[in-house]
């Protein structure tokens, strides 16, 4: 049932030995939306050129729908598709010409699997003739999921396809992620984005080179297990300062428009701590109890 | 029937190669015309592409080219009798010389000079003609502004020729021949045509341009925008990928060699001696060597600047320095002698040499052919060895 096994990988560059990856295992089952969840520089591309065979590790092993990463690598590199970070296509050839290119490097035809990136391509097809170049953002990462799509690959890794796409074209992306995944194909995606990650079946999130928790995302925010208030006044930023300023045992940090403050379960009396902040001339003031969203997760595992 | 069975599996696996081959030559295809495409778009390089040599020619043959045309000479006559002025006329006829009317002295020749404009002069002695046909040795004098040495050997020269020419024109076969000049001949370029050399230098240096830096630059762009990294994830040969962006601009070189050719018989008046054909293989030997020396550097580098910065230090300026077009290698100091014979412009423009000028066949260039090859296997090998099926 696995498709992606990674077992133990590490990964260093250079003389100075600059960690990339240390000792990261996960298993990506069949049919699932496999997210992984880091900032920038948390190895999250080192990760995606090991598993596409275009790095070697320096430790541990991987395999990709049943095959080793650096002994069966040209089976490998039959059957993946795969969209890097920087991809930006051919920029002086019409979308028509990139998808016809890419699908005939792949002994396909856009004809063919035509099906498979119908309700993407739609969407390309009044602009068959423009330049790959002159594209949006959006565009260009739909173009760019068609290409990587077209050879009708049995998985397929997607570095950060989101970054620097408007938040309309994002949730559309993820949408189209969805319908690809009823397909019966196996996506292993990368965001810096939190919020991306509760669109995933499960998650790992990586920090540092290493998997801090695998999971799903529900199970990953019911994990949380302290106390989590969201506040809000006249003056958020002050707001902060004054709420780290009234107790050691909380920690607080601004979330958004808000002040998320997290606290282990009776060390801090809510009430008075309001009672404070009035006293501090704080006026407006919101302070109430908050699900836990997989950054405050994160936040969390970063402290512990 | 298991025989049978082993025949049919024999027979689709023999299929199946033959369709992987049709598959590989689709791709192949495919990927060329990519290129072509490429190249096409490309309109400020595509133009540079082919403007480039025609500029070069037109600049090597007019602006910097150190043959002299109606240089404007002085004749004093003080003679001003049947020979003088038959001899005054034929310079005068020459396209070399512009004989000015300005009547001077001997003594007013050293302030014209100083005008400038003014390179040479000739005094004719009084009694030429008397002195010609009585002792049958006569003599004249040239003065050339030797502050700039090549022009005035050159003008010097020329008159020489012609002076030698009116001689033997007026020597009557049978009776001791009037003064004859010591014999300067120079072989293949009698007029000292500069044309001569730097054709062949142009044609090394372009094709050198074109195929180096443009093919490494065109490689490492796809490494730089990370297309490179979709083509290795790809069924795809890599070798196939390196091939493919060579072919666009062995078309182009051609194209290019076409060009200065055409340019140089037409404009400049260059003799074409030898085989067209063996001087088009030859050129596409060359265009093969550059075009294995820009894989070999995009294989190295990471990036544009830095494979191009490589192609113009690492290739161009040896090339101009060691080819023989600029400065003469016989004049070198033995190691760099020796250094200029891995580059491999400068056996190119030993080839082009001899086979526009000279009219030499392949005997007698098979020397300098296998060099050219030698120093493109080396680089092929090279290449093979150090290419990466991966990243890093």
């Amino acid at each position: 049932m696995e498709s992606i096994v990674v077992n133990g990988i590490s990964k260093w560059y250079g003389k100075e030995k600059l960690v990339a990856l240390k000792n990261v295992s996960f298993t990506v089952n069949h049919g699932e939306i496999f997210g992984i969840i880091g900032p920038d520089g948390a190895g999250k591309t080192s990760l995606f050129r090991i598993l596409t065979t275009l790095l070697l590790a320096d430790e541990g092993s991987a395999t990709v729908e049943g095959k080793d990463v650096v002994k069966q690598y040209k089976q490998i590199r039959n059957e993946i598709g795969y969209m890097p970070g920087r991809f930006s296509l051919y920029q002086d050839l019409t979308v028509k010409e990139n998808l016809t290119f890419f699908a005939t490097i792949f002994n396909t035809t856009i004809k063919e699997n035509y099906h498979l990136i119908k309700d993407i391509y739609v969407q390309l097809e009044p602009f068959n003739d423009r330049r790959a170049g002159k594209l949006s953002g959006g565009m260009k990462q739909k173009l760019a999921l068609c290409c990587a799509l077209i050879h009708k690959p049995t998985v397929l890794f997607l570095d950060e396809p989101t970054t620097g796409v408007d938040p309309v074209s994002r949730k559309e992306f993820w949408e189209m992620l969805g319908k690809l995944k009823e397909q019966g194909i196996t996506i292993l995606v990368s965001t810096p984005y939190m919020d991306e990650a509760s669109k995933c079946d499960r998650i790992a999130l990586i920090q540092n080179g290493s998997i801090l928790a695998t999971d799903t995302p529900n199970a990953i925010r019911q994990s949380f297990d302290l106390m989590l208030y969201k506040a809000k006044s006249h003056n958020t930023a002050l707001l902060l300062k004054d709420i780290r300023h009234y107790s050691k045992n909380l920690y607080a940090y601004a979330f958004g428009e808000h002040v998320h403050i997290t606290f282990k379960a009776g060390e801090i009396d809510i009430e008075e701590l309001k009672m404070n902040l009035i006293e501090r001339k704080h006026h407006d003031i919101i302070l109430e109890p908050d699900d836990a969203t997989i950054e405050d997760c994160f936040i969390q595992m970063l402290r512990a | 029937m298991t025989i049978w069975m082993r025949c049919f599996t024999g027979l689709q696996e023999v299929q199946k190669e033959q369709s992987d081959k049709l598959q590989d030559m689709k791709q192949f295809l495919a990927f060329i015309k990519k290129e072509f495409v490429h190249v096409i778009r490309d309109r400020r390089t595509l133009l540079i592409l082919f403007g480039m040599p025609i500029m070069q020619i037109l600049i090597f043959g007019f602006a910097l080219s150190n043959e002299i045309k109606n240089s404007k000479i002085i004749i004093v006559d003080k003679a001003d009798d049947v020979a003088s002025r038959e001899l005054i006329s034929k310079i005068d006829a020459s396209k070399y010389f512009e004989v000015s009317n300005e009547r001077i002295s001997e003594s007013e020749i050293e302030p014209a000079f100083q005008k400038g404009k003014l390179k040479i002069v000739m005094v004719i002695p009084a009694q030429f003609n008397l002195d010609l046909h009585h002792s049958g040795v006569s003599q004249i004098q040239l003065i050339a502004d030797a502050s700039d040495p090549n022009t005035a050997n050159l003008l010097v020269n020329y008159v020489s020729a012609i002076v030698k020419d009116y001689q033997s024109e007026i020597s009557v076969p049978g009776i001791i021949p009037y003064r004859i000049l010591p014999e300067t001949r120079m072989l293949y370029n009698p007029q000292l045509k500069s044309a001569h050399n730097f054709v062949p230098g142009v044609m090394a240096l372009v094709l050198m341009l074109v195929c180096v830096m443009m093919t490494a630059i065109t490689i490492v762009r796809e490494k730089e925008t990370g297309t490179m990294e979709v083509l290795l994830v790809s069924p795809l040969r890599p070798w196939l990928v390196m091939v493919a962006k060579a072919v666009p601009y062995l078309v182009l070189s051609w194209v290019n060699v076409t060009t200065i050719l055409i340019l140089s018989v037409t404009v400049l008046n260059l003799p074409f001696n030898g085989s067209l054909l063996l001087l088009f293989a030859e050129s596409t030997l060359f265009i093969i060597t550059c075009l294995t020396l820009g894989i070999f550097i995009s294989i190295m580098t990471n990036s544009q600047q830095v494979a191009m910065l490589i192609s113009l230090m690492g290739m161009l300026l040896p090339t101009l320095l060691f080819s023989g077009f600029m400065f003469p290698l016989e004049n070198m100091p033995e190691v760099l002698q020796w250094i200029s014979n891995i580059i491999p412009a400068r056996w190119y423009y030993v080839i082009v040499k001899d086979i526009m000028i000279k009219g030499l066949g392949f005997a007698s260039l098979y020397k300098e052919t296998l060099a050219l090859v030698v120093i493109t296997l080396f680089f092929f090998i090279i290449s093979i060895k150090t290419f990466k099926q991966r990243l890093a």
